[in-house]
């Protein structure tokens, strides 16, 4: 008799108004954990290891835009002392050369950036200085992507309008291995 | 006139709290979903500069993390100030990076592997020499994708 009682106890429900507390309770932990981190950046593709360096020396001059950063943070455009802000429009006009003058890139495709940087520049420098560069090449992109398709460039459009855009204007970056100034010890 | 004293007599019942759990399960499962446990203490100071031209890392599970920057005032007296390098949750030199991209690519399958991107993470004021000889490691050992960690340029 008595056992059959404490069987009936059992089986009665499990208080469920508790769940909210420890749900609340769950919550509230996440909540402080959470750090939603903004993953972005500027993406690059490096060049595959080789041994020896790429010699921009023998390609015709006119094609290449040299860029330097010197441990003082300051930039040499193609033998020039040159603005990081005037860096991009500079650049832009280098390589679709409107006006088809004979100093600047013959075409897009043939234009190639020469970027090269001390050891002792600050990364902060180096990072803005490609920006602008990369800056540059995604208005050239948009301009063209709005010619072609009327649309502007994206990584959302079908792959072919991408293809195509690219290889017009493909965005080719030479980085030499740095000199050795200014390194800090 | 006794249409409105009705209705006001009824209008007593205190608001239902029986789908208080169920709200905040939601709110929960949104929590759990969208956390990312930093699994890894920052020993070195990263303060990325600001860009403009920026994409989004989508898939964090292809994503390898490298910091650079200065040890943190807690580690100076033991690492200095110099600018070091970070993998994981402690401080490596340059020779142990290829084996820590082995370690993470293994955790991922092999048809997503071609897609795994080394997200630096360097202060804006070090010095390019440490990112050039991370740079020149990640091409040895055949890691290409790069992503230079960046703020969103405030306008």
């Amino acid at each position: 008799m008595a056992k059959t009682s404490s069987r009936d106890r059992m089986s009665s429900e499990i208080n469920a108004g508790s769940m909210a507390d420890i749900a609340f309770l769950l919550l509230i932990f996440f909540l402080v954990t959470t750090t939603i981190v903004e993953d972005k950046g500027i993406t690059v593709k490096l060049p595959i290891w080789s041994e020896e360096e790429p010699d921009i020396t023998k390609l015709n001059k006119r094609n290449v835009y040299s860029v330097l950063v010197n441990a003082q943070n300051q930039l040499l455009v193609r033998g020039e002392l040159m603005r990081v802000d005037d860096l991009k429009d500079n650049a832009k006009e280098f390589i679709s050369n409107p006006y088809n003058r004979p100093d600047l890139a013959e075409k897009p495709t043939k234009a190639i950036i020469s970027l090269k940087n001390d050891r002792g520049t600050e990364y902060g420098t180096y990072l803005a200085v490609y920006n602008e560069l990369k800056a540059a090449y995604n208005e050239l992109w948009d301009e063209l992507a709005y010619r072609k398709f009327s649309v502007p460039y994206s990584d959302d459009l079908p792959l072919a309008w991408r293809k195509s855009i690219r290889d017009e204007i493909p965005f080719v970056i030479s980085e030499a291995e740095p000199t050795n100034f200014g390194e800090e010890d | 006139m006794s249409k409105f004293s009705k209705k006001r007599g009824k209008a007593s019942p205190a608001i239902s709290t029986a789908s208080l759990p169920d709200i905040v399960f939601m709110l929960l499962f949104f929590f759990m979903v969208v956390t990312v446990l930093r699994d890894s203490e920052l020993m070195v100071k990263v303060q990325t500069p600001f860009a403009s031209e920026l994409t989004k890392l989508e898939e964090k599970s292809l994503v390898n993390y490298l910091y650079v920057g200065r040890p943190v005032k807690k580690y100076q007296k033991v690492y200095g100030t110099k600018p070091r390098l970070q993998l994981g949750d402690k401080f490596a030199t340059l020779a142990e990076i290829p084996l820590f991209l082995e370690r993470h690519k293994v955790k991922v399958p092999e048809a997503k592997r071609p897609k795994i991107t080394s997200s630096l993470r360097v202060d804006g004021e070090v010095t390019m020499g440490i990112v050039q000889d991370v740079k020149t490691e990640l091409r040895k050992s055949g890691q290409l994708k790069v992503n230079y960690s960046a703020k969103k340029k405030p306008n």
